[in-house]
Order: structure tokens, then C-alpha cells, then sequence
């Protein structure tokens, strides 16, 4: 077995040499002076920083609002692929577009744009404030900003493989005497799920990280409605870099374990997905490719 | 049965259209269940992106077009601008010659490694801002590794511009690369050999045969890597240090502005940044429209 096969194609060693350095000097080099820089904490005292309540807190409140949100975007991104992929509509082109919104504007602009929204006099806000809902700085802001930040994913993932469905498969089920909810559950919903589950995993693990656009509409409280990036940043501040990398090393270990997730995931969905759509679909989507692997 | 068969082949016609309009009913929804579907998927959409987008400009114009240009001619806003141009215009065009170069040895050749390699991409992606900043605080900051001979050397990284560019490039690094990889691996490897058999150089074959093929998704791949750059938080807030007028980006400039009550300046800042999403938005438009214009085009020529 060689290394690299056979081709008449010039420039595999210079593009490969180049691509490894580049990729070793900014990003494996610095990511493993993060693991060497945590390795000089001792076991107990790196234990005791990254159990301590604080951190627990903001683990509790990470996790909990970027699974809130990741389902959120799971059940509306699915309605949202459909309604964009099955009816036609006013605008709908615009509508489509708009979709990728949160991939190109800047989080800190999302950011105090959703606390403008959604603060006690805000658009919406005022109106939640007097049925006694704080949605600004309160975990439901955290909520809110990360189901901004994750709405493309599922949409995107979930759009293509829709658009390839055999619409015969829906017409067998019909004719075989299935009811629309039927076919929906039993034939539509089995081909997409793959799919949406990868977006579900891309728009959790991206919630996770975030921190431009929460911090402005939480309201940075230690305990309450703190972010583990935050914590992370307060603790940089107050020139606590020990305690800094060794909550980082914890983001940084699940952050491998979520890329690990979404790459098995995608391997199934796209297995997944050539059995189920007609040969050539495939040629559609290498544009669209890159566009739900993003981020 | 006969008799029975008689006036249903006499119906035939109301049947055939009944049976027509069966199956739409059959594989689709009533208009009311239509109806309702897309109201509330456009409801999510214009309380999710409609909504804040809209507020950037209501909120930045809201003292008025006068107000609205001073927030630009304030001394810090114009270095925080000018700040956010380097950095991106040096982190866009890095990524850029390293997404060609991935795209290169991942999409024109096999060998062994390949997909840990196009994991280790991605990676930059699932790490979390903040903790992209930190990584070169404790390379490069005063209690780094490299810390003591930095400053020794009088080298400054940290909380000045080589850190800023170095985290905008490591948080845009993938863009370009996962924007060109499958589009230079649909386009397979034959048109080169035939290049190369013909007798053109390497470069040649790449400028006259890859480039073209691949300038669409190139284009947006780098519109999208500068938008990202330009509006990159997190990791630049971690390595820039906050020093008014001299490490501010524009969206740290923002930040200010809205801790501070100023919310129009903060506003008409972001504004700015919201109009390059939009110009992002259509640039991906336009050129998902092209590659589909050329696909089109060479099934024709292939038909």
C-alpha cells in the first residue's frame, strides 16, 4: 500500500506542504500548547476548577439553553425546508435567502440587535414583560440568541435531501390506502431524519461556543445566566489564566467529541440519503455542500 | 359485474379527472393546512431574522441621517474601521491561498490520511471563539509559552495587530477550503491530464482550466471568509486588549458604544457590518444561480 496513488497531476507535494504547515502553525500548534499549558495543573486542582459551582452553573445553563434551541431549530427548521422546498409563496426566494442570515451577520450586531428586541421596552419585549415573561437578560435570552445563531443548520441539511424525494414513494404510500399524516411519518419522515439530525448536532455544538450575541442579552450573572465562554473571559480578566485553560481543555474535549458526532452523522446521512434519492441528485448538491457544512 | 363495469366506463372522464386530482390531494394538504404551515414558518422567520435585521437600520436612523454619519467621523469608529479592513484584508486572502492549496491535494489526489485531514479543517469551526482567542494568549501572551522571548525580542502579539489577524484567520480558516473542496472534486481530474498531455505547464493548467471552473464558488468562498473577519468577536475581544482607538474592531467598537448608552452610534456602526451580511446574502445568490447556469450549460454542450 503507497502513501498517495498514482497521477500525472503536478503540485501534490508543494499544495500538501503548504496546507500542513499552515494548518500545524495556526491551529494544531496552538491548540496543543493549550493542552500542554492545562497538563501543568495537577489532577486534583484542575478537578476542583472545572467542578467548581460556578463552572457547574454555566455548564448547566450552556448545555441546557443550546439543547433548548437546537430543538427549537429542529422542529421549525424542518417547517421552514418543507413549506420552502414544497409550496410556493410571495417572496419565497427572499425568504430562502434569508435563511443563511446568521451564517454572515456579525454576532455582536445579532447580539444587541435581539436585546433591542426583546428588553422590557423593546418590539417584543414589552409585550412579554406584561404577561410577567422576562425574555432579555434571563435564560430565555440565552435561548432566544442561540436559536438565531443555529437556524440555518437544519434547514440546510434538511432542504436538499427533501428536494431529491421520490414524490413516487409518497404516491405508493397514498395509493396503498396511507392517510397524508400516515405518509408523513411512515415514508417522509424516515428519509429526512438522518439529515435533520445532523443539523440538530451542527446547530447544538455551534449554541455551545457561542458567545458574541448571548453576551449582551444575558446578563453576564455568575450563577444564573453566565456562559461557560464567559466564564472563560471573566477568568481571563482577572488574569486567572490556570483557571481559564482548564475550562477552555473541557469545551475544547467536547468540541472534538460534537465534530466527531456531526462527521459519523453526515457519513450516515449521506449513505443514507444516495440510497434513497435517484443517481445524479448527487451533482446538485456539491454547491449545497459546502453550505451546511459551514460552521 | 358487467353491469356494474357499464356506467363507470361511462363516467370514465369525470373519473379519469377525479383519479388526477386524487393524488395531489393524496401526496399534498389541504389549502387550510397549507395555508397554516407557511404562516408559521413565516412568522419564525420574521421574528428570528426579519426582525433583528430590521432594527439595525431603524435603530441607527433613528436621530436622523446627520446622526447617523457622525458616528462615523468619530476618531475611534474611523481607526476601529480601518482596524477591521487590515485584519480582514490580510486574514481573507491567507485563507484564500490555503483553501486553493487544500483543494488541490485533497480534491486531485488520493492518499492515505485524507479525511482526518479534512476533519482537522473543520476543526476550527467547533471551537468555541473565546477559546480560540485564549489559544494564542497562552502561546504567544505575557504568561505564554513563548511569552519571556517575546518580550524579550520586544515582539508584541498579543493585545496588538498580529494577534487580532491571527485569531481572524483561525476563526475564518475553513471557509474558503470547505467552499472549494467538493466543487473542484465534482469537476474531477480528466480536463487537467488533458491540459498536461497537451503539453501546457502545471501553473497553466491550473490558471486556464481549475480556475475557471471553480471562480463562482471561489468568489463566494472568500466574500463569505471577509464578511466573517470583518465581524469576527469573540476570539478578537480575548487577544485585542480593548485599546481604544488602537486594538478596536468594528464589532468591539459596538460593544462600547452599547455598554456605554450609546445605542444610534452603536447601532449605525453595525449597520455597516449588517449591509456586508446582506451584500454576503446576495453574492451567494448570484452565484448559486451561476453554477447553475453553467451546469446547465454543460449538459447541453454534453447533449
Amino acid at each position: 500500500m503507497t502513501f498517495k496513488q498514482r497521477s500525472i497531476l503536478p503540485g501534490f507535494g508543494l499544495t500538501l506542504g503548504f496546507m500542513l504547515t499552515y494548518l500545524s502553525l495556526i491551529v494544531l500548534i496552538p491548540l496543543s500548547a493549550t493542552f500542554l499549558k492545562a497538563s501543568s495543573l495537577s489532577w486534583p486542582a484542575f478537578w476542583h476548577i472545572v467542578t467548581s459551582p460556578r463552572a457547574l452553573a454555566s455548564y448547566r445553563l450552556t448545555f441546557g439553553a443550546s439543547f433548548m434551541a437546537a430543538l427549537i431549530n429542529l422542529l421549525f427548521g424542518m417547517l421552514v425546508a418543507w413549506v420552502l422546498v414544497r409550496y410556493s409563496f410571495p417572496a419565497k426566494k427572499i425568504f430562502d435567502s434569508m435563511v443563511d442570515l446568521p451564517f454572515a451577520l456579525p454576532t455582536a450586531v445579532a447580539g444587541i440587535a435581539l436585546t433591542t428586541i426583546y428588553s422590557s421596552h423593546g418590539w417584543v419585549g414589552r409585550y412579554l414583560d406584561s404577561i410577567g415573561i422576562k425574555a432579555a437578560y434571563s435564560p430565555l435570552g440565552v435561548v432566544i440568541a442561540l436559536t438565531f445563531i443555529g437556524l440555518p443548520f437544519v434547514v440546510r441539511t434538511v432542504q436538499p435531501v427533501l428536494d431529491d424525494l421520490d414524490k413516487e414513494m409518497e404516491e405508493a404510500a397514498a395509493s396503498l390506502g396511507a392517510n397524508r399524516l400516515q405518509t408523513f411519518s411512515r415514508v417522509i419522515l424516515p428519509s429526512v431524519l438522518s439529515a435533520a439530525l445532523t443539523g440538530f448536532t451542527m446547530a447544538f455544538a455551534r449554541a455551545i461556543g457561542e458567545y458574541g450575541s448571548v453576551v449582551f442579552i444575558s446578563g453576564n450573572m455568575p450563577m444564573k445566566t453566565e456562559i461557560t465562554p464567559l466564564l472563560i473571559n471573566a477568568k481571563l480578566e482577572q488574569y486567572d489564566y490556570a483557571g481559564a485553560t482548564a475550562i477552555a481543555v473541557v469545551m475544547l474535549v467536547f468540541s472534538f467529541i460534537m465534530l466527531l458526532s456531526i462527521n459519523l452523522l453526515q457519513k450516515w446521512s449521506s449513505r443514507h440519503h444516495q440510497l434513497a434519492s435517484t443517481p445524479g441528485a448527487g451533482e446538485g448538491q456539491a454547491l449545497n455542500a459546502p453550505v451546511y457544512a459551514e460552521t | 359485474m358487467n353491469g356494474l363495469m357499464a356506467p363507470s366506463i361511462s363516467l370514465n372522464p369525470v373519473g379519469s379527472a377525479h383519479v388526477a386530482a386524487h393524488p395531489r390531494v393524496a401526496t399534498g394538504e389541504s389549502r387550510l393546512v397549507r395555508w397554516a404551515l407557511i404562516s408559521l414558518a413565516l412568522i419564525f422567520l420574521v421574528f428570528f431574522l426579519f426582525m433583528p435585521l430590521t432594527i439595525v437600520f431603524t435603530s441607527a436612523l433613528a436621530q436622523g441621517m446627520a446622526a447617523y454619519f457622525a458616528a462615523f467621523r468619530e476618531p475611534d469608529a474611523l481607526s476601529a474601521i480601518k482596524l477591521t479592513l487590515l485584519a480582514a484584508g490580510i486574514a481573507a486572502p491567507m485563507n484564500l491561498i490555503f483553501g486553493i492549496a487544500a483543494a488541490w491535494a485533497i480534491a486531485k489526489f488520493d492518499f492515505v490520511g485524507k479525511s482526518l485531514l479534512i476533519t482537522l479543517i473543520d476543526l476550527p469551526f467547533s471551537v468555541s471563539p473565546v477559546v480560540s482567542g485564549l489559544i494564542y494568549v497562552l502561546l504567544f501572551g505575557l504568561q505564554g509559552l513563548l511569552g519571556p522571548w517575546l518580550s524579550a525580542h520586544n515582539i508584541k502579539i498579543i493585545f496588538a495587530l498580529p494577534g487580532i489577524v491571527l485569531a481572524t484567520i483561525f476563526v475564518t480558516f475553513p471557509f474558503v477550503a470547505r467552499e472549494l473542496i467538493p466543487l473542484v472534486q465534482a469537476q474531477g481530474t480528466e480536463e487537467e491530464e488533458a491540459a498536461l498531455t497537451l503539453g501546457a505547464s502545471g501553473w497553466q493548467t491550473f490558471w486556464r482550466v481549475t480556475l475557471p471552473n471553480i471562480k463562482w464558488g471561489l468568489l463566494y468562498g472568500v466574500v463569505l471568509c471577509n464578511a466573517r473577519a470583518m465581524g469576527e468577536f469573540g476570539a478578537v475581544s480575548v487577544v485585542s486588549g480593548h485599546i481604544r482607538g488602537r486594538t478596536n474592531t468594528m464589532p468591539l467598537h459596538i460593544e462600547i458604544l452599547y455598554n456605554e448608552y450609546q445605542f444610534q452610534a452603536a447601532f449605525a456602526v453595525a449597520s455597516l457590518l449588517a449591509l456586508l451580511a446582506l451584500v454576503t446574502l446576495i453574492a451567494k445568490t448570484i452565484v448559486e444561480w451561476k453554477a447553475k447556469q453553467d451546469g446547465n450549460e454543460r449538459q447541453a454542450a454534453e447533449a
